[in-house]
């Protein structure tokens, strides 16, 4: 066994990535007319209640039948042509962040679980040191959600809910899911340590 | 189906706090909560995966995505990225960003009086090799103000950004160079709490890898997290 090298620690995205190396179309993972489309709106909150206006938000998921396009999920569930999973989006002058992607499917958990459906987010931005690391659930999964081994983790039950997105009625299409994250205060989001 | 083969867990004192006064826009930003311990699952273990298609022939280059030459001194920065067991990681996607020779971003926000420059836009993408090898070409950014207080200012950086194999060794980071007094009283890489690990982000110049009458080059190895050997580790 050769020695362990040491980690390459985390450093601030400070506030000047947005344009400097900027993504072309990575916050719509689908177009906006796919049948299957949703929009995720949410706004990003400091602990003075301030909208965090320079961040970069990016979420990972699997596609609707719960596949995730890598190399380590070798189950028997369909691919979707032209979907990865990967998205990528900035807040804007109120903080808000808007991606277009589709809900996932349900993925495997650890043992004989299953997962509910959900997406991995990471929110980067200047005066976080290391990326925080959350999860979007759906209000429309009651059962999975009940569950799910993640949100059955959390041993404050109350702070269950800041994971599951509200759903907008009356939106029209695509369906909008709002998911607002507070990083400080009575409503503080669940921040996972990965 | 077991997925419970994950990633090792950081060291805490390699990593730096989210809450460091010293550098104050953490103090409203910081969770206040402990954050939950995330079992790695199928959704940690996998990842964005991107290979040569997001990237153009010239993205590493960052002195030649305009007409003319940027102003300041050359700089090669090249090295490998592996995990911690030393294991090379290929079609790693990279991208890097900085400041000018002057120190100034090419950027609305940032009001620093010093100058642009019209052939350095401070942006640059490339791929891992099969060997885990990456290499860029630009020039030294310089030291900026940044208002942490009345004269703080960072001592020449260039970030990095990289997406490893899984969700879960996403990395951004700063790369510094050696010898820089500004890395002293740095609150920003002064946040690591093991010097070792904070030794990690400074670069080595590195002679060979120069070019004769054209750049100076600089070794920055990455090092994200490896695999647990066996599920029993857990
Ligand atoms: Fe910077």
């Amino acid at each position: 066994m050769s020695a362990r090298r040491g980690t390459t620690p985390s450093q601030t995205i400070g506030p000047f990535h947005r344009i400097m190396v900027p993504w072309e179309g990575a916050a719509e993972l689908v177009a906006p007319g796919d049948p299957d489309a949703i929009r995720i709106e949410g706004r990003i909150l400091d602990g003075a209640g301030q909208p965090v206006d320079d961040s970069v938000v990016e979420i990972w998921q699997a596609n609707v039948h719960g596949r995730y396009a890598h190399v380590e999920d070798t189950r028997e569930v369909p691919l979707v042509a032209g979907f990865d999973g990967f998205g990528r989006a900035i807040t804007d002058g109120d903080g808000r962040f808007t991606i277009v992607t589709v809900k996932p499917g349900c993925v495997p958990g650890n043992g004989d679980t299953v997962q509910a459906p959900h997406m991995s987010l990471s929110v980067f931005a200047r005066g976080l040191l290391k990326h925080l690391v959350t999860r979007i659930y759906f209000p429309d999964e009651a059962a999975a959600n009940e569950n799910d081994p993640v949100l059955l983790s959390i041993e404050d039950v109350g702070r269950r809910e800041t994971l599951v997105a509200v759903r907008q009625e009356g939106e029209g299409t695509p369906p909008v899911y709002e998911f607002d994250i507070h990083l400080q205060g009575a409503r503080e989001t669940v921040f996972f340590d990965v | 189906m077991n997925h419970s083969i994950g990633y090792k867990r950081e060291e805490p004192a390699e990593q730096p706090p989210y809450l460091h006064p010293e550098y104050r826009s953490t103090a409203l930003r910081a969770p206040e909560r402990p954050l939950v311990p995330l079992p790695h699952t199928l959704s940690e273990i996998t990842g964005p995966v991107y290979g040569h298609e997001k990237v153009g022939p010239l993205d590493h280059d960052l002195t030649r995505q305009h007409d003319g030459e940027p102003l300041g001194e050359r700089i090669i920065v090249f090295g490998r990225v592996m995990d911690t067991d030393g294991r090379p990681l290929p079609d790693a996607l990279m991208e890097i960003w900085q400041a000018n020779s002057a120190g100034r971003y090419r950027h609305e926000i940032d009001n620093h009086p010093a100058p642009l420059d019209p052939n350095f836009s401070g942006g640059g993408r490339c791929v891992t090799d099969a060997e885990g090898r990456y290499r860029f070409v630009s020039i030294k950014p310089a030291a900026y103000p940044w208002g942490n207080d009345a004269n703080a200012w960072r001592p020449a950086h260039i970030h990095f950004s990289l997406f490893g194999a899984a969700f879960a060794t996403r990395l951004i980071t700063q790369m510094y160079f050696p010898g820089d007094p500004l890395l002293a009283v740095d609150p920003i890489f002064n946040s690591i709490p093991d010097a070792a690990a904070r030794e990690r982000l400074v670069c080595r110049l590195d002679l060979d890898h120069t070019e004769p009458e054209w750049a100076l080059a600089y070794e920055f190895d990455i090092v994200l997290r490896g695999r647990n050997a066996t599920p029993l580790e857990g």
